[in-house]
């Protein structure tokens, strides 16, 4: 079946990087503006998928959010919940992969915000709050779009930390990049493999074009 | 009623500040770098003091957050919100006196708008109504004309006039420039290297001679309040009546019964011990001799009495020398007219 990888595909990375945004803009936020003990050790945590070999990577996952995992085991304890070759755990591995990524991006977005700008803000009365939702979310807008369709393109292809982690159990875990080389290993499969590359290249590149048009429509204001 | 005191440290700067002033318009005057926007910022809440009291209008500021403070505050650049229009921008902090304000600066057409399309007034003009917008108990402008060129302060300086005696909310108003100072302010603290070295009436620092070396030889200079007596249509001219004696000044400055505000900057005035005769200025006005300062160059500061109005000249010392002037010498001051442009006059 050719089209379940493709929307398998397209679920994992679209919950990877819903679940994941929010959390890269509070670590940007963190990276950017504060000061404190750790910020190196921190930078270095969000950075190491990046620099890692992904298999290694999906090893670490496996270690800690496996079944017997260190906090794996504990969430199959107390909610019978487990990451372990199912397509959430697929989404996990994409998460973690993208989030670095996502947040460098959007680090860049908090450290162009005029200050003086919020501080102008705060003297017309609004709280730290609503200072951050109504002007320095509205101003780093274009870069959230730019670090969430990097975190989903990096989702979309993601493969050694995947497969690794969750194998490629297809209905599962066996997301585009591990169908193509599934079927790779097979001879006689190249119209599948021709099908399936395009529409990994039609994604990106749509993916590509949609945030440039968002970014646009909001820097036009 | 606003007192403040404040020390702050810096690694090469440390500013330690303390004064009194009644509301109204509090000029903090002094060159770049002798600490005027870290005061503001000070009592705005923008930076935390290492000591010291902030109280305005009978609440004590010191501890309270920046956002509720209550103070507005117009930053030299603007710092209008972007993503905004002009009509967001200025509801940001609260619809006070909406219609009136929006009257008042002429925003009404501005409105749609977005900062990008605004001129450099028509920003500072916005900047000014989302601060008062805010209902703030009182108004910190930073150098609020200093981005702006010539012809856009003389736009703005009416406006900010109107809301000293129309709306009448308390500004603290930080500046470089005398000119601005002298038509807008009642009090001036004067700042020089984080130190108050002057503070009081703008009238009695501006005509102290001790004030001179303080404001520069180029600022010093009283003020005089003086009523607009009559135009002289075919050479161009305005007289003025004050206590003291009559001015005339070149162009056509206020309306007739008009009172204004005429700064005479004291390098332009000269003195005589008798009356000129058949001299080219306009104004020749007999005057006492009140104070003399004698300064560390060339100059010497004299306060003079015209009436009950305070003058100040600065002369040379040999000139000072030769004329044998004392405190109580009568003598003779002498403006040119057209040493006090009609920018120098204001309400």
């Amino acid at each position: 079946m050719m089209w379940e990888p493709i929307f398998l595909s397209l679920r994992v990375s679209a919950v990877a990087t819903v679940v994941a945004l929010p959390l890269a803009i509070w670590v940007a936020h963190i990276l950017a503006r504060k000061s404190f003990r750790g910020h190196v050790v921190l930078n270095g945590l969000v950075h190491l998928p990046l620099v890692l070999p992904p298999v290694v990577t999906g090893y670490l996952l496996l270690v800690v959010f496996g079944k017997s995992g260190v906090i794996g085991g504990l969430l199959f304890d107390w909610f019978g919940f487990t990451f372990a070759f199912r397509w959430t755990g697929a989404a996990l591995a994409a998460a973690i992969m993208g989030f670095p990524l996502m947040v460098r991006a959007i680090r860049l977005g908090f450290e162009a915000v005029d200050a003086g700008l919020e501080d102008a803000a705060r003297t017309l009365g609004a709280s730290d709050l609503r200072v951050f939702r109504t002007i320095t979310l509205p101003l780093i807008a274009p870069a959230i779009v730019a670090g969430a369709v990097l975190g989903f393109a990096k989702a979309l292809g993601e493969f050694g930390a995947t497969i690794t982690f969750v194998a490629a159990i297809p209905g599962q875990t066996q997301t585009i990049p591990s169908a193509i080389y599934g079927l790779l290993q097979v001879p006689g499969q190249e119209s599948a493999v021709v099908v399936l590359v395009s529409i990994s290249v039609a994604l990106a590149m749509g993916a590509l074009v949609a945030s440039e048009w968002l970014a646009r429509r909001m820097v036009a204001r | 009623m606003i007192s403040v005191q404040i020390k702050k440290a810096f690694a090469d700067f440390t500013l330690d500040v303390a004064f009194d002033a009644p509301a109204g318009v509090i000029a903090v005057f002094g060159r770049s770098g002798s600490g005027k926007t870290t005061l503001i910022n000070a009592i705005a809440g923008l930076v935390t003091p290492d000591a010291g009291r902030i109280v305005i209008a009978d609440r004590d500021l010191t501890h309270v957050p920046i956002h509720q403070r209550g103070l507005g505050y117009v930053f030299q650049d603007a710092r209008l919100f972007p993503h905004m229009t002009v009509a967001q921008n200025l509801a940001y902090g609260g619809d006070h006196e909406r219609a009136r304000l929006i009257d008042m600066l002429g925003l009404g057409d501005l409105l749609p708008r977005y900062p990008k399309a605004l001129s450099g007034g028509e920003k500072s003009r916005v900047a000014l109504g989302r601060a008062l917008m805010s209902d703030p108990a009182m108004l910190l402008l930073d150098e609020p004309l200093a981005a702006l060129d010539g012809p856009r302060k003389a736009e703005i300086l009416p406006y900010l006039e109107r809301l000293r005696d129309e709306v009448e909310v308390p500004m603290i108003y930080v500046s470089h420039d005398m000119s601005e100072v002298a038509r807008l302010a009642n009090t001036i603290v004067v700042l020089d290297q984080g130190r108050v070295v002057r503070a009081g009436g703008l009238g009695d620092v501006l005509s102290h001679p001790a004030s001179v070396p303080m404001l520069g030889e180029r600022d010093a200079g009283a003020v005089l309040l003086a009523t607009v007596m009559e135009h002289d249509h075919e050479d161009a001219l305005t007289a003025l009546e004050f206590e003291g004696g009559r001015l005339i000044l070149p162009g056509h400055i206020g309306q007739i019964g008009q009172n204004m505000r005429v700064r005479i900057p004291a390098q332009d005035v000269i003195l005589a011990r008798v009356a000129p005769s058949q001299i080219s200025a306009r104004n020749v006005l007999p005057v006492t001799v009140t104070a003399i300062e004698i300064g560390q160059g060339p100059g010497v500061a004299v306060g003079l009495m015209a009436g009950e109005t305070a003058l100040l000249a600065r002369i040379t010392k040999a000139s000072y020398r030769q004329m044998e002037l004392d405190v109580g010498s009568e003598a003779y001051a002498i403006i040119k007219a057209t040493a006090v442009g009609p920018h120098e006059a204001g309400q």
